[in-house]
């Protein structure tokens, strides 16, 4: 399938001197905070890759600063990207005219912020309906959709409310609602739920894998907390200082960190969670015997345990009938035991 | 936390440390060589002497002025705005102050005009505004100033409505373009520092005297605050709702309208109130070209020392202007009114208009209880009381101030070489804000000493200095008092806004005789003027301090003077500096006044090229010294203020 | 329910106290103008002038049945306004010979209409009791003797000579130079910081020298001496800076727009015939500023006493 998104070589460079920057390679391949010093300028996105597929939930993680908040924002050009190129859906997105780029937000993204960026002078109905205000969608029309996507993020009742009388969690579905009443094909989120108390914010985690299920759209979601990225994401890209340092699936990350860095990122992850016996299995060895239960390479550890320990023989890894390896009780608690 | 702080604050404190060091050396030097070169090259210019500069604006002003009959530019274009804001003017007038349509009376009488004035407060502050708002009105008729007052409406109202016709939609766009904000910066600078006096008799050469001329006289001074204030509205909507609807797709004008104007209509409404203010202050003035109202009846009264009348009608003004304020400042909550009251009160503020348009008896406002002339004599023998048993003591105070603060200031800036006090000055500019703010003075230096009146300038800035510092004094004392009392606050306000609106005039004749006519007298009308602002500046300061932070400093023990030392001042910096600021300009706005009763320099400067046409030069250069002492000090203020919030 | 009958009770009892009390506008109509016209009439702002203004422009309104607007201005601002036709007369002019020039002879906008017959003393003075006690100080050569007392916060080692109205010419930082005197001129910058000083003076019998003139209303109520000054000599004053001599006396005139004297309607006339003294001025500038009067008042009450120097004025040549 055809990626709905392509980034390839993307910078962003903040200064005056912005496009100077990326003309040299020298001046590219030095750090940060040495090209700060030299030029005075950011180098806030600094040659990232990555594709994202039809209906995926793409998650992109890093720490504070490491630039996740502005290539979100190139991909949808509200900043303008510096260098490299942005495909969706098969255009080049940096070479559309403002119309078509306003065509492009007003049907084909929408974005959901970390600070809701709500209007405090409009009822959350209004606030819902902003969007397709804007594209000239007549009031009865816009009521009718408005209604649905409040009722859909759970908000029904609350159409007269002002953003200020509402909590936060409440505020940020509002924000989720108007993102979605505009039926766009790929969502948006910029660390939608950093501002949310630790219950609030799984219950809205819950709602949009909820949502991902129901309305199936392409969901690109940042955030700089390892469990959110690992409990949302389909594959997750880690940033540092602005570069891409890997990409894949949380099982991946966990079981083959690319560096230290990402290494240290994932070490207190509870690893049972992630990993899948495809990354602790081991080759056959000729003592072992091979006629014990068979499970598929892609069962989550946790899964396992009891299957692996109540057997008296190592359990084996088949897939489509190929033996892969097995997995026998010390491997498993070399997991579970890590994690204590 | 302390372990932690310590090292990082170490080595700050010790860069601040040494930069008192550096500024005391300089300071230290400035003294030694004041010693050695006293008097020499101060740049003097007597008070009748003039320049070539000076002489040059004589003869452009004389051209000008010769040529008015036969210059199309004269004939169209000025004629065509004096002859649109006359009849905008006289229309409002004819509605609720003059004769008019063939009428004895104006369109509206008194009844009517309360009514519509108590419906729109009603409609826009509530009740208790509203009840406020007819009290108020009801008393300019009792002080028998009804028809005075409402000539005052009238004109403040459209210089109000031009000021926001045009200040809007130029601070809508300095707000959202950096270029244009660069641009009208520097200009609304001087619209507001340049002093009316001025271009008042420019002005009636332009516009003819009348309603064009006070109009536009009002509304060079009004317009910037509303420029200013909506700029930085719209700039203050939150960047994140910005993007949120740019990344829906709205355009740059669906941004504007559904967007930044609906959020930063409550910080516009300030700018309007402040637009308000600012005209309402100008009222004296404009009488002084033939603009009818209150302002008349202060000139008059004050040709014959006649306290109680000026009073009288000062208070008149300071009635409206709080009308008038608490109404615009409570329009910005959201409120709705039920829908009974609003036909309700339409139906019966239809039915007073149409009364007041038939009946005599409320049309014109006649009462048996004329509270005007207890006003006038309670004003009066306050005034000969103070008069006669203060001087003493307010001359030993005025002996010791000028003595002790603002002979030492000003022989050191009067009486040094210029180019000395213009090297002090740019050293400490770039101490304080860098290359940029060194070279930003080192400009309005050299223009200083361009117009010729660089001693008299140094005198002006020695006395603002003065004044700057007293009003940040008593702006301390009473803004800490105000923001830690709601009580002290609700007293406190009026008497403030009062000493904002009440014309100078009315209070320099006491002040005249307490303190004779000196710097000391000007310093103290500027304070009058300036602090009201400085402390309401503070008192929201300290007000905004969280109360947490308050609440932690209570329980760890601090003694209320702790806590205001420790807390709440560092915490309210940021108003602190924002007041010294404001301070400084309101000050600057009184230089002419204090010209007027002693101060001599530039003050009096400006006042004689009002006077004589052969000072006229003379005066235009002083007022653009004024500006420029201002861009000046605003800059470096500004500066400091960075530095010390960073 | 009820609210809207409230509401209508309100209303109908308004309707019902308009339809059975008070007299209608436009019952009763103002006074008609006869052939005179419109007269805009300066009003400079002292009372003196004001005085002046109110008994022309009663006279005017009242004999002559003229629409009299009176347009209060600053010196400059109301010759200014000769040619731009809003001002048609200056009733009290001391001297500004820069005016004259720029308006009567370069401009043409202008022209004198006589005297008024007001005589203008400009001087420095000094409060009544000082001059009692100390006879001398009423000569210059005496007033470096004196010069201590003078000292003010202001005028530092010096005496303080203090001038004022802005408005008017003076010589004094010449004068001091020229004939060595210790003293020091500040700038009190107003009539009214001068007016205030001298009352001061004369009540607590503090020392003040000033900067004064004559006729002002001020001296019905303090009589302030006057201060010799060496003589003035035709020509005396001609170079600024080398000014030694007293002022001269003025002969207060009027001064009126060259439209209106051409066109030479009633208005002008009487302008032009209107003529009194110091003592009338004094006495309707006292009805003003003491009585507090309002000037049409003042004006009637000087009138009716006067038929006969008003006659004069009106008779048509
Ligand atoms: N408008 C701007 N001008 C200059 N520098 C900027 C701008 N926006 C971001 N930066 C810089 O770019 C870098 C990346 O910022 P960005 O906001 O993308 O980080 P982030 O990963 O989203 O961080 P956070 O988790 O705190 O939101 C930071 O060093 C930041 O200072
Ligand atoms: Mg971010």
């Amino acid at each position: 399938m055809d990626p709905v998104i392509s980034v390839r070589d993307l910078w962003k460079v903040f200064g005056s001197n912005a496009s100077q920057v990326v003309a040299s390679d020298e001046l590219k391949s030095l750090p940060r905070s040495e090209l700060m010093d030299r030029t005075g300028a950011v180098a806030a996105v600094r040659g990232v890759d990555f594709d994202v597929a039809p209906g995926e939930m793409f998650v992109v993680m890093g720490l504070s600063g490491s630039g996740k908040s502005t290539l979100v924002r190139c991909l949808t050009r509200l900043v303008e990207p510096t260098a490299g190129t942005i495909m969706f859906e098969g255009e080049n997105i940096l070479e559309a005219d403002p119309k078509r780029l306003r065509d492009l937000r007003r049907n084909k993204f929408s974005m959901v912020f970390q600070h809701f960026g709500l209007l405090p002078h409009r009822t959350v109905a209004d606030n819902v309906g902003y969007g397709l205000e804007i594209r000239g969608v007549p009031r009865a029309k816009r009521g009718e959709r408005s209604q649905e996507v409040i009722d859909l993020v759970g908000l029904s009742g609350y159409e007269k409310s002002y953003p200020d009388q509402l909590s936060g969690g409440m505020q940020q579905r509002v924000g989720l609602a108007r993102a979605l009443a505009g039926d766009p094909d790929v969502l948006f989120f910029d660390e939608p739920f950093s501002a949310l108390d630790p219950l609030i914010r799984r219950d809205m985690q819950s709602e949009v894998i909820r949502l991902h299920r129901e309305v199936g759209k392409t969901m690109v979601f940042i955030t700089h907390d390892l469990s959110e990225a690992l409990k949302l994401g389909d594959r997750i890209l880690i940033m540092r200082d602005g570069q891409v340092v890997q990409v894949g699936t949380g099982d991946e990350l966990v079981g083959a960190p690319a560096d230290d860095y990402v290494r240290d990122f994932v070490k207190d992850v509870p690893r049972s969670n992630v990993l899948t016996l495809k990354w602790i299995m081991r080759p056959p060895r000729p003592e072992d015997d091979l006629d014990g239960p068979e499970l598929s390479p892609e069962t989550v550890v946790r899964e396992a345990v009891r299957s692996v320990l109540s057997a008296d023989k190592p359990v084996k890894v088949v897939r489509d009938g190929e033996l892969l390896g097995v997995v026998a009780d010390e491997e498993i608690l070399g997991v579970v035991a890590g994690e204590a | 936390m302390v372990a932690v702080a310590a090292p990082r604050q170490l080595p700050r404190l010790l860069h601040r440390y040494k930069q008192a060091l550096i500024i005391g050396g300089i300071v230290l030097a400035w003294l030694v060589l004041w010693l050695l070169f006293r008097n020499i090259g101060t740049l003097p210019l007597d008070a009748s002497a003039l320049t070539p500069l000076h002489r040059w604006i004589n003869d452009i002003n004389d051209a000008v002025g010769a040529s008015r009959n036969s210059n199309p530019v004269f004939l169209y274009f000025f004629n065509e705005i004096r002859l649109v804001i006359d009849e905008f003017v006289t229309f409002v007038q004819a509605l609720i102050a003059q004769p008019s349509f063939g009428r004895p009376v104006p369109v509206i009488g008194w009844l009517g005009v309360v009514g519509i004035a108590g419906f729109v407060s009603l409609a826009v502050a509530g009740w208790r505004v509203a009840l406020l708002t007819i009290a108020g009105f009801v008393f300019l008729g009792l002080q028998g100033l009804w028809q005075e007052s409402m000539d005052t409406l009238s004109l403040t109202l459209a210089a109000v409505v031009i000021s926001l016709l045009f200040g809007i939609p130029l601070g809508i766009w300095a707000g959202l373009s950096d270029r244009a904000n660069r641009v009208m910066t520097p200009v609304l600078d001087f619209m507001q520092t340049m002093p009316t006096f001025v271009y008042l008799a420019p002005l009636t050469l332009f516009f003819l005297i009348g309603p064009a001329s006070a109009t536009i006289a009002t509304l060079i001074y009004a317009a910037p605050p509303a420029i200013r204030i909506t700029a930085h509205a719209i700039r203050s909507v939150p960047r994140n709702t910005v993007e949120a609807s740019e990344s829906l797709g709205a355009t740059r004008q669906q941004t504007l309208v559904k967007v930044l104007l609906p959020s930063a209509r409550k910080t516009i409404v300030l700018g309007v109130n402040q637009t308000i203010m600012a005209a309402l202050s100008m009222v004296t003035i404009a009488a002084l070209i033939d603009a009818p109202g209150l302002g008349k009846t202060v000139v008059k009264a004050l040709q014959t020392l006649d306290v109680g009348t000026a009073f009288n009608a000062g208070l008149a003004i300071v009635v409206l202007a709080i009308v008038l304020d608490r109404v615009t400042t409570a329009a910005t909550e959201r409120r709705k009114l039920p829908r009974w009251a609003f036909f309700g009160g339409l139906g019966v503020t239809g039915v007073l208009v149409y009364l007041s348009y038939t009946y005599l008896w409320a049309a014109e406002f006649q009462s048996d209880v004329e509270i005007g002339s207890s006003i006038r004599q309670g004003a009066t023998a306050v005034t000969e009381w103070a008069q006669d048993s203060l001087p003493l003591i307010t001359g030993g105070f005025k002996d010791f101030v000028t003595f002790v603060l603002i002979n030492p200031l000003q022989a050191l800036l009067a009486e040094s070489p210029w180019f000395l006090v213009a090297l002090v000055i740019v050293a400490l500019s770039f101490l304080i804000g860098g290359v940029r703010a060194a070279v930003v003075s080192a400009v309005c230096l050299g223009l200083l000493v361009a117009t010729g009146l660089w001693q008299d300038s140094m005198i002006t800035l020695a006395s603002t200095l003065v004044a700057t510092i007293m009003v940040m004094v008593l702006g301390i004392v009473v803004g800490v008092w105000m923001g830690r009392s709601k009580r002290a606050d609700r007293f406190i306000r009026p008497v403030l806004d009062a000493g904002q609106v009440m014309p100078a005039f009315v209070y320099l004749v006491p002040f005249l005789a307490l303190f004779s006519a000196s710097r000391f007298t000007a310093i103290i009308a500027a304070v009058v003027f300036a602090a009201p602002v400085a402390i309401k500046i503070i008192a929201d300061g300290i007000r905004a301090v969280s109360p947490t932070t308050v609440e932690a400093s209570t329980a760890l023990g601090s003694s209320s003077w702790q806590t205001i030392v420790k807390v709440q001042l560092p915490m309210a910096r940021g108003a602190l500096t924002l007041a010294a600021n404001q301070g400084l300009i309101y000050v600057l706005s009184m230089v002419v006044v204090g010209g007027l009763v002693g101060a001599g320099a530039l003050g009096y400067d400006v006042v004689a090229g009002f006077s004589q046409g052969q000072l006229y030069g003379k005066g235009l250069a002083a007022g653009v010294a004024i500006v420029v002492l201002g861009v000046m000090l605003d800059r470096l203020t500004q500066a400091a203020a960075k530095r010390w919030t960073n | 329910m009820a609210r809207h009958n409230v509401l209508g009770a309100v209303l109908v009892g308004a309707l019902a106290l308009s339809g059975c009390s008070g007299a209608k506008v436009g019952d009763s109509s103002s006074g008609a103008t006869g052939d005179c016209g419109t007269f805009n009439l300066a009003v400079n702002p002292w009372v003196g002038y004001e005085a002046n203004a109110a008994v022309l422009a009663y006279v005017a309104e009242k004999e002559l049945k003229c629409k009299v607007t009176k347009k209060e201005l600053k010196e400059e601002v109301a010759w200014q306004g000769f040619g731009t036709g809003e001002v048609d007369a200056v009733v009290e002019n001391w001297g500004h010979d820069d005016l004259r020039k720029k308006y009567i002879d370069e401009q043409k906008t202008a022209v004198s209409a006589g005297s008024t017959g007001v005589k203008g003393q400009i001087g420095w003075y000094v409060p009544p009791w000082l001059a009692k006690e100390h006879p001398d100080i009423l000569d210059w050569n005496n007033l470096n003797k004196y010069a201590d007392k003078f000292k003010t916060s202001e005028s530092g080692d010096k005496g303080q000579l203090l001038d004022g109205d802005p408005s008017f010419v003076t010589n004094d930082e010449a004068l001091v130079k020229n004939l060595n005197l210790n003293y020091k001129v500040v700038y009190g910058g107003s009539e009214t910081a001068l007016i205030q000083a001298f009352r001061q003076a004369e009540k607590d019998k503090k020392w003040v020298i000033g900067y004064f003139y004559s006729p002002q209303w001020l001296l019905n109520e303090i009589k302030l001496e006057k201060v010799k000054l060496p003589e003035y000599k035709a020509g005396c004053d001609a170079d600024a800076e080398k000014v030694a001599c007293d002022y001269p006396d003025y002969d207060l005139d009027k001064i009126v727009s060259k439209k209106f004297a051409d066109a030479n309607g009633p208005a002008f006339q009487l302008v032009k015939n209107f003529k009194w003294t110091n003592e009338d001025q004094n006495t309707v500038a006292k009805y003003i500023a003491e009585d507090k009067m309002k000037p049409e008042d003042a004006a009637k009450k000087w009138v009716d006493a006067n038929a006969d120097k008003v006659k004069a004025w009106t008779a048509k040549a």
